[in-house]
């Protein structure tokens, strides 16, 4: 067969898998005529894939199906969320993101106990309490956290105070706003409130213009 | 016919176990015929082709409903056939590459039964003998072989069972058949 033409045995091919053109057809015809050897190759092929295809039909034996049916697990077979879950890979990680950062929310309103104020340098401390004395002013922000906070004096900017409480004394002066938080939900509110002005350093509380 | 199944398909995603019944009902004689040829032991065929069913259902929601069911089942028997012919021979180191080979180990080389002697080949009733130089066929040609002429499926849907460009297919049809030729030619 080498010494016949290569394409000759790409046709027989072709043509068992049903797939050849007329002219190829034609091409193929007129070698087999001449070629003895290729001939006999094709009617080999030939008469391989007959036999092939006349193996017959074998059948599954009875029993079979209730074979299979003993052997499916007993529970039934996982749908529903998992599935929603694939579909759905965007709103998945929007939840999670929602759930992680609440969850780092809420801890952190639970976990933090520690007294701490903003470093001002003319507070005073008495115990879990900042005093602002009187005759002092405050310059900046002033942040409590689980202590009380008294106002003798004057604050030139916003008051918070975290789980404690905030006593003002008459003499006391806060430019800015002031709030208490006490509640999981007050404390949820100042932390989005204190990242969208992280976000937006220009926003302001429109109060305060007004003032 | 398709329709059918996928509805059913669907009803077994929503819970109704019954429902895959049908779908083995319908599906249990070609995919025992496929593990048959392949395997060659009729014991072996039917574990195995009820395990194909077992994993289809385990897994049917990975099935991506826009293809065909059977393809799907198909190829869930071939790869499970292919793995027990592999546990079945010795452990020399199968895995190895041959030097020389492009990616092939010594798997694609071996045959799923070994030589008999002449004289018993010759004996041998035709169907029997066909099955027999069908599964000496090396792996990479046997499952092809089996698909297109056993199964009688279309080159296009082999290729979707066993995941090949179609080309590679094709290629794989000449040579097997051309194998087989070979290997026939003492008859």
């Amino acid at each position: 067969m080498e010494k016949c033409p290569k394409h000759v045995v790409h046709f027989i091919h072709a043509f068992l898998d049903g797939e050849i053109t007329n002219e190829d057809e034609q091409v193929m015809n007129e070698h087999l005529k001449i070629c003895e050897e290729c001939r006999e190759t094709f009617e080999e092929l030939r008469q391989t894939v007959t036999l092939m295809k006349g193996v017959g039909i074998v059948e599954a034996p009875p029993g079979f199906v209730n074979g299979v049916t003993a052997r499916l697990p007993k529970q039934t077979i996982k749908k529903g969320p998992s599935k929603w879950f694939r579909q759905h890979p965007f709103m998945v990680a929007a939840a999670m993101f929602l759930l992680l950062m609440s969850a780092s929310f809420f801890s952190s309103f639970e976990n933090e106990q520690q007294f701490s104020f903003t470093k001002q340098p003319n507070l005073v401390v008495e115990g879990e309490t900042v005093v602002v004395p009187a005759g002092e002013t405050v310059v900046g922000d002033l942040v409590v956290k689980n202590g009380d906070l008294r106002i003798e004096g004057e604050v030139d900017g916003n008051v918070t105070v975290i789980r404690g409480s905030k006593y003002m004394a008459s003499t006391a002066v806060i430019t800015g706003s002031s709030e208490e938080i006490n509640e999981i939900f007050d404390w949820l509110w100042y932390k989005m409130k204190s990242m969208a002005k992280e976000v937006i350093p220009a926003s302001k509380d429109p109060k305060l213009e007004n003032e | 016919m398709d329709e059918l199944i996928n509805k059913r398909v669907k009803e077994v995603l929503h819970g109704n176990q019954e429902a895959f019944e049908e779908i083995v009902i319908h599906f249990q004689h070609r995919l025992y015929q496929v593990c048959y040829r392949m395997l060659n032991n009729a014991a072996e065929a039917e574990d195995i082709a009820q395990e194909a069913f077992v994993r289809a259902y385990v897994n049917l929601e990975t099935y991506d409903q826009k293809r065909k069911f059977s393809t799907w089942l198909y190829r869930i028997a071939t790869n499970l056939c292919i793995d027990r012919i592999r546990k079945k021979k010795p452990d020399y180191y199968l895995d190895a590459t041959i030097p020389g080979t492009e990616g092939l180990d010594m798997y694609s080389q071996l045959a799923a039964v070994q030589k008999l002697p002449e004289e018993e080949v010759e004996k041998m009733e035709m169907k029997d003998r066909i099955q027999y130089e069908v599964n000496r066929l090396p792996d990479k040609y046997r499952t092809i072989i089996i698909l297109r002429y056993m199964e009688d499926l279309q080159l296009q849907e082999i290729a979707d069972i066993l995941e090949m460009p179609l080309g590679t297919v094709k290629t794989r049809v000449h040579r097997g058949r051309e194998a087989l030729r070979q290997q026939m030619g003492s008859m």
